[in-house]
């Protein structure tokens, strides 16, 4: 028994390791003073420094904001929507609607780019930063609307009953009970949204126009041309916002009320 | 029960093919304390709920203080329901929760406060009115739920199993508590269960359904004393029963022969109305109320028939005893242990059962 | 709003019959030429390539996530979260960030080889990046998560009794594995493969940036039939070779799933 678990935890371990030992590095090398040598030449804090003075860099990191927070906006409106419609209101074609909502969610995202670039290209819509959030919104609407939907499924059906009961009207029972409920899932798969907004490469590179360049795109072509320790600096700085925004949304989606 | 407050005219409610509601007319009237008991499936929630308005009945009507509620939405009838599992807003305080029905009829904000504060003294609960209903006890929720429904002083409270998720003490004390609070405001309660104890305890009158339809209307002395079918007697709990023919007509008695037992014994028993000379009866008894004796005729009881003990059960207040009347036709017998001497038999030993007339009750087929 | 990406799709199907103009464009025309040339050698080795890489990504994911998924739901609950958020950071790191980092460590100046150099252990570099296998630790690192969350769940609801159940019946340790542990996590099994082959599969970042020139897989090729080469219906009936090839492995996941839940259901 305690062989296996010793057995257990050093496979564990080892891939925790195998996970981490990667952005570990990164990091560290990130405070490395020497430009090109793998080994370590003393502490800085120049790559930092130089980041800061990148003004094609922060262009892109204001682009990728405004990205963010309008496609996170679009799809948060329109995901909802889109999980009170299918959880509550039964029409016809819900079950077409249903699997087209969550195609995005398993189609290759290279073929999410492509056909996105494809339509903009047939309805003649130049490619631009607009289209860019567009198509961030259409692959972060699904997953708003499985999540605020998952949600309002685990909420009891008689709540909305009970405010009726009790006087409400339909849209105050949805307002005054099941919106304030369901606000922890909403509030948390918006900032997922926007995580994934930021972090989004492949959509963004069929979608993108010239000049419209998000955080991704420039790290990209970063990437390919060189290694050097700004992109160390500048990941380590990516790493920390998406840790801060996903642990953000966790403490989100756990305040919420539970009854079961 | 002066005037109708509550009327249900041949009330139909068909959920895809079953039919949940068949024909239901029931009149209830106002300050009555009226349950509907009846096991699951019964038809008893969908009643309920088409009074409260979350279903609408196929056919027939309901009227509340004369006013038909065919148009009538949920929110814009004067009952109020009391949910099975509460629903309380997980979200809401205490408070919030029993303000929330005044909020919603927007209810001046000083007697918002007034109404809640006095509820909350009714159901005892002003201390903990901060808290949220995740942090109170089974009960406490349960007095909630109540509070919030009848702080709006809706003219009919609709009650839905109130009791099913407590344990059997709480049970107890809340059927008590439940009957007293009901006397204290005054309005007409109509609850839901298919608990045949606590519909007997709190009720002024109880119906009896099944299968979507009305078996039996009355106050649980009449219900339990005379039920009117075999189904009403097995749900109060008569379980022994003895088919018969009628055979001989005396004024009020009538002589029953007991078709199914060998020798045709002839017992004594209340002529049932409508029945005559002839007719095919059951003759229905209570397990309680029969008497085991080892001895032959040495009192005074009217019928006395032999019998063998088959199990024997000792339950801490009384004795239970499985009692073969044939081979295939077996009674329960239960004896309460009102003296600490009281004679106890084995299985295998041969005793005589022993009632009085008045303790059977025969229902002509 | 469900039409809001299914016509862009719908668009690649229909564009995928058609032909390449002269300079680019999109000749409207019907002829599955283009699925004929998806068949071409040269072509199907790529698809084969790929189906190959995302297969063997799928089972290291699988050995490696086994025993982390294992560990973690037999942990005190409380522990349980702390293992699962840890799983959880690197997945939710910028995917470009975390192959770079690759980059940085399999680079022939990288950190691996000046490693093994300086422990002596070998003494010229390895020429890891730009390499399948650099492909697949891309890929396996990428997609481990997705083989560990759903593993995760299948094990934790497999009650402790039956495994003890089965020790008290005299089953030695792997019996217990393959006849007890096995069968009954096997949707779990079955959704974490399914989760890492499908993005392994239509992966472009990962060949893009850690594999040569003969890593190339079918996202790469797509990309360069839109981009590079402009020939957008072949680009297309790329595409939807590859939509088929995943919505295949969906379908029999989805069949797994629905047997799964059939006894559970509710309502």
């Amino acid at each position: 028994m305690s062989r296996r678990r010793a057995w257990l935890l050093g496979a564990s371990l080892a891939d925790l390791l195998f996970l981490y030992a990667p952005i570990v590095v990164l990091i560290f090398f990130s405070f490395n003073a020497s430009r090109l040598s793998a080994s370590w030449r003393g502490f800085t804090l120049q790559w930092y420094r130089l980041l800061a003075e990148d003004h094609a860099l922060l262009a892109a990191v204001q682009n990728s904001l405004l990205v963010g927070l309008a496609s996170t906006f679009v799809a948060t409106l329109l995901g909802v929507c889109a999980a009170v419609g299918l959880e509550r209101v039964p029409f016809k074609g819900r079950k077409l609607v249903e699997g087209a909502l969550l195609l995005p969610l398993v189609i290759p995202e290279v073929m999410m780019g492509v056909s996105l670039m494809l339509f903009f290209a047939l309805v003649k819509v130049p490619l631009s930063l607009v289209t860019v959030t567009i198509g961030h919104a259409a692959f972060n609407l699904p997953i708003v609307a499985v999540i605020v939907r998952a949600r309002l499924r685990k909420l009891d059906p008689t709540l909305e009953e009970a405010a009726r009961d009790l006087g409400a009207t339909a849209w105050q029972a949805f307002r005054r009970v099941t919106l304030p409920l369901l606000m922890p899932a909403i509030l948390g798969s918006a900032l997922m949204a926007f995580t994934i907004s930021l972090d989004d490469f492949i959509v963004t590179f069929f979608t993108a126009g010239p000049g419209a360049t998000t955080l991704p795109l420039k790290v990209y072509s970063m990437v390919r041309s060189s290694v050097t320790p700004e992109i160390n600096a500048l990941s380590a700085i990516l790493v920390l916002v998406s840790m801060s925004l996903i642990a953000s949304s966790l403490v989100l989606q756990r305040k919420s009320p539970t009854q079961d | 029960m002066t005037d109708n407050h509550v009327e249900l005219r041949d009330v139909v409610k068909r959920h895809g093919a079953t039919l949940a509601v068949d024909g239901l007319s029931l009149e209830v009237g106002r300050g009555e304390f009226f349950s509907i008991l009846g096991p699951s499936g019964a038809g008893k929630t969908t009643t309920l709920r088409m009074l409260a308005g979350f279903e609408r009945p196929d056919q027939g009507d309901i009227l509340i203080e004369g006013r038909s509620m065919r148009q009538v939405p949920p929110n814009h009838r004067p009952v109020n329901l009391v949910f099975q599992h509460y629903a309380l807003f997980p979200h809401l305080t205490v408070a919030g929760n029993i303000a929330f029905g005044l909020e919603m009829r927007r209810v001046p904000t000083a007697e918002i406060q007034d109404r809640v504060g006095t509820i909350l003294d009714m159901v005892k609960l002003r201390p903990k009115q901060d808290r949220l209903p995740a942090q109170l006890s089974g009960g406490e929720q349960q007095r909630v739920a109540l509070a919030r429904a009848l702080v709006n002083r809706p003219a009919v409270l609709l009650l839905d199993e109130p009791l099913g998720a407590l344990d059997q003490q709480l049970r107890l004390d809340m059927q008590v508590e439940l009957k007293a609070i009901q006397e204290q405001v005054g309005i007409t309660f109509i609850c839901v269960t298919h608990h045949q104890e606590e519909a007997l305890t709190m009720s002024d009158r109880v119906a009896v359904m099944n299968h979507g339809r009305l078996l039996q209307v009355g106050s649980p002395q009449e219900i339990y004393e005379t039920p009117a079918s075999l189904f009403v007697a097995n749900f109060i709990g008569i379980s022994n029963s003895l088919r018969g023919r009628i055979d001989r007509v005396d004024e009020a008695n009538c002589l029953v022969r007991a078709v199914d037992l060998a020798g045709q014994p002839t017992l004594l028993a209340r002529l049932p109305a409508g029945a005559g000379e002839g007719s095919p009866v059951t003759l229905l008894l209570r397990p309680e109320r029969l008497c085991l004796s080892s001895e032959v005729r040495r009192s005074s009881y009217d019928n006395e028939l032999p019998a063998r003990i088959s199990k024997a059960i000792y339950n801490g207040s009384g004795m239970q005893y499985q009692v073969a009347l044939s081979d295939d036709l077996v009674w329960a017998a239960r004896l309460s242990n009102s003296s600490s001497n009281q004679k106890r038999f084995l299985p295998g030993e041969a005793v005589f059962i022993r009632w009085n007339a008045d303790e059977g009750v025969v229902l002509s087929e | 709003m469900g039409a809001f990406f299914f016509l862009p799709l719908l668009l690649v199907l229909v564009i995928s019959f058609a032909s390449r103009g002269t300079y680019g464009g999109v000749e409207w025309s019907f002829s599955l030429a283009n699925y004929a040339t998806v068949a071409d050698p040269l072509y199907l080795k790529i698809f084969l390539h790929s189906l190959v890489l995302a297969l063997v990504a799928t089972v290291l994911c699988l050995v490696l996530g086994f025993p982390l998924a294992y560990y973690i739901a037999r942990l005190p609950v409380r522990w349980q979260g702390v293992w699962l958020l840890l799983v959880m950071i690197p997945f939710w790191t910028n995917f470009l960030v975390r192959t770079y980092a690759w980059i940085f460590m399999l680079r022939t100046e990288g950190l691996l080889n000046s490693l093994l150099i300086g422990s002596g252990l070998i003494d010229k570099p390895l020429e890891v990046l730009f390499s399948d296998t650099a492909v697949l630790i891309g890929l396996v690192y990428g997609y481990l998560p997705f083989m560990v969350l759903p593993l995760y769940a299948a094990i934790e609801r497999l009650p402790r009794s039956v495994v003890e159940a089965a020790w008290d019946l005299y089953a030695p340790a792997w019996a217990v594995f393959w006849r007890v542990i096995l069968p009954l996590t096997k949707p779990g099994v079955v959704a974490g493969c399914i989760l890492v082959f499908i993005p392994s599969l239509g992966a472009f970042i990962t060949p893009d940036l850690l594999g040569g020139a003969r890593s190339m897989m079918v996202g790469n090729l797509i990309q360069h039939e839109y981009l590079v080469v402009r020939d957008w219906p072949f680009g297309s009936a790329v595409s939807f070779v590859l939509m088929g090839l995943v919505l295949t492995g969906l379908m029999a996941y989805l069949r797994t799933e629905e047997t799964m839940n059939k006894p559970g259901e509710e309502r």
